[in-house]
């Protein structure tokens, strides 16, 4: 590669990212509101119509719509990794996971199979068209580090995800017969522990130090933990192509090496958070804080079911355990990063087409009081939904209304930064026209 | 001693001078953030002018190219020395709120720079020039 051909001005423009954050939050509400229009026996159990619905929504619509904006803005910077024709890969991706998302969501919570169908064509086209590009940049990337290869881990993690996903669509949808119960432990073990848990320790290697200003992450861990998770993975996934009594135990202590590994990603991400060279508050610091309590708290769970065939067998275990992971450690650990990222995307746009003076900073583009009270919504958020899971009337409706008001509060803090931004922009614009006179 | 280990221990100093200033400055204790910000910004000013003076001329002559990575991160350094000559107004002024807000901002500007560098400029640096000890004193000589 020439060294003087690679330029580190890489960042794609400001309407990339931002149409996944701003979409994103919609589909919180959405889950919202689906959660309070399902009915108590629609959220008795992971299982139902509603459930697979309102899952997918959280997953698909506000997860991966976060971590692919997230991605194609960050690659550049973390892994100097740009990706080519920035502005046609977001149209490819945005808009088929959205509509798909939808689609799928809908066809899951309805029963619909021609839903199912078209959401099983938009969803492969968008997750293919992300994972191309992301997958290209990346093995171009000329920084290569545990952060890069834990990314590309990921990507290969989201590929089985994907098409683990469309083989379940096409069974609900009755285009095939499929094994559903297996295979939709596989797409869940692999979305979750897999893309999800892989991107964000990779991402955390990056930027845990560089927000917090704490010591990195150990060599040792980072050169073998995320390795050590996808291949835990793809022993646990063959594990039943052995005969009955190794399969067992197979599964087993590739269970307990895959509950090691997060683990030990999450303590060593609070240990090096504990000991941060950065003083003053910080609200993204608190939503980690909040997203690894959550993940020791699902993995302490998970070995409890190991141990008592009670906990393994009560209907409440595997939606506590989603609850856990989902909304207390993805979902807390995303929306911090989004208080990092929305902001400083906006000052970096601005300072490039503004006079310094007129430059809003940080946290005039998100005020820390709001972020704290988005903070406070999510903190309410995850112990309601646990006690629904024990007794679903009246919490359902308290854990309804607080995810709501989760997705009000990121919204509104969203909405407000981009009106900032266009602010910012039409004032550069006028003055600009003003030049030209 | 490689540029890549001298550097980043310099990144490393400043990180430190950084966050007592906008510790103090978070506890409103204005004194010592001028102070702590002072010794900051001069540490950060020294640290450009040894890329700027030895490190970006030296690789560019090796690669015969100005407009690669190093026109990139001369832009990075004129955007840091907008937000230090703001910070220090902001100290001036005595607006504790508004420094915090601009200490967040150049803490994201400065890490993301400073993680470009060490992963993809300076070891490209540690590769491309030859004498690199001499490179490094002629770094420790800036004033």
């Amino acid at each position: 590669m020439s060294m003087a051909a690679l330029s580190l001005e890489q960042a794609p423009p400001i309407s990339v990212p931002f149409r996944f954050f701003l979409s994103a939050p919609l589909f919180l509400l959405l889950a919202a509101t689906a959660w309070l229009l399902a009915g108590s026996d629609a959220l008795a159990s992971r299982w139902t119509p509603a459930m697979l619905g309102i899952t997918h929504l959280l997953t698909l619509g506000f997860m991966a719509m976060i971590m692919c904006g997230a991605m194609l803005q960050l690659l550049p910077v973390l892994a100097g990794a740009p990706v080519p024709h920035p502005r046609l890969v977001a149209w490819l991706i945005h808009l088929p996971l959205l509509g798909g998302t939808l689609l799928l969501a809908y066809g899951l919570y309805f029963y619909a199979a021609l839903p199912l169908k078209l959401a099983m064509l938009l969803l492969a086209f968008a997750l293919a068209a992300f994972l191309l590009a992301a997958i290209y940049s990346l093995a171009r990337a000329p920084a290569r580090n545990d952060s890069t290869r834990a990314m590309l881990l990921a990507l290969a993690a989201l590929t089985l995800t994907l098409g683990l996903g469309l083989l379940l669509a096409a069974g609900v949808a009755n285009l095939a017969t499929i094994p559903v119960l297996s295979l939709t432990a596989l797409h869940a073990a692999w979305g979750l522990l897999g893309w999800t848990a892989l991107l964000v320790a990779g991402v955390a290697y990056q930027v845990v130090p560089m927000f917090q200003l704490t010591p990195a992450y150990p060599r040792l861990a980072t050169r073998w933990l995320a390795a050590s998770l996808f291949v835990l993975l793809l022993l646990w996934s063959a594990h039943p192509l052995l005969p009955d009594d190794a399969a067992s135990l197979l599964a087993r202590l590739a269970g307990m090496g895959i509950a090691v590994c997060l683990g030990v990603f999450a303590i060593l991400t609070l240990h090096l958070q504990f000991k941060r060279k950065r003083r003053v508050a910080d609200v993204t610091r608190q939503f980690w804080q909040l997203g690894m309590a959550s993940l020791l708290a699902a993995i302490v769970l998970w070995l409890g079911a190991q141990a008592s065939t009670a906990i393994a067998a009560s209907a409440a275990f595997p939606l506590v355990l989603g609850m856990l992971f989902i909304l207390g450690f993805a979902l807390s650990v995303i929306i911090g990063m989004l208080y990092k990222i929305v902001p400083f995307l906006i000052w970096f746009h601005l300072q490039s087409i503004l006079p310094a003076k007129q430059v809003p900073h940080m946290k005039e583009i998100i005020a820390d009081s709001g972020a704290r009270w988005h903070l406070r919504a999510h903190l309410l958020c995850l112990p309601l939904f646990l006690l629904s899971t024990l007794w679903l009337q009246p919490w359902m409706y308290a854990a309804g209304a607080a995810l709501m008001l989760n997705g009000i509060l990121l919204l509104g803090n969203l909405y407000r930064a981009l009106r900032r931004y266009l602010r910012g922009a039409s004032l550069a614009a006028a003055s600009s026209a003003a030049g030209k006179q | 001693m490689t540029i890549t280990d001298y550097l980043s221990a310099d990144h490393q100093r400043c990180d430190t001078l950084f966050a007592d200033a906008e510790a103090a400055a978070g506890a409103n204790n204005l004194p010592a953030a001028q102070a702590g910000f002072t010794a900051f910004h001069q540490g950060m000013l020294h640290h450009l002018a040894m890329e700027e003076t030895v490190l970006f001329p030296a690789f560019e002559q090796a690669t015969g190219s100005s407009m690669g990575p190093t026109r990139m991160m001369r832009m990075e350094h004129e955007q840091m020395r907008e937000l230090f000559t703001q910070m220090d107004n902001a100290l001036a002024a005595g607006n504790a709120s508004s420094f915090a807000g601009l200490a967040e901002t150049l803490l994201i500007l400065m890490q993301q720079h400073n993680l470009k560098e060490e992963q993809i400029l300076y070891p490209m640096s540690d590769r491309a020039l030859a004498d690199t000890a001499r490179l490094i004193a002629q770094m420790q000589a800036v004033k």
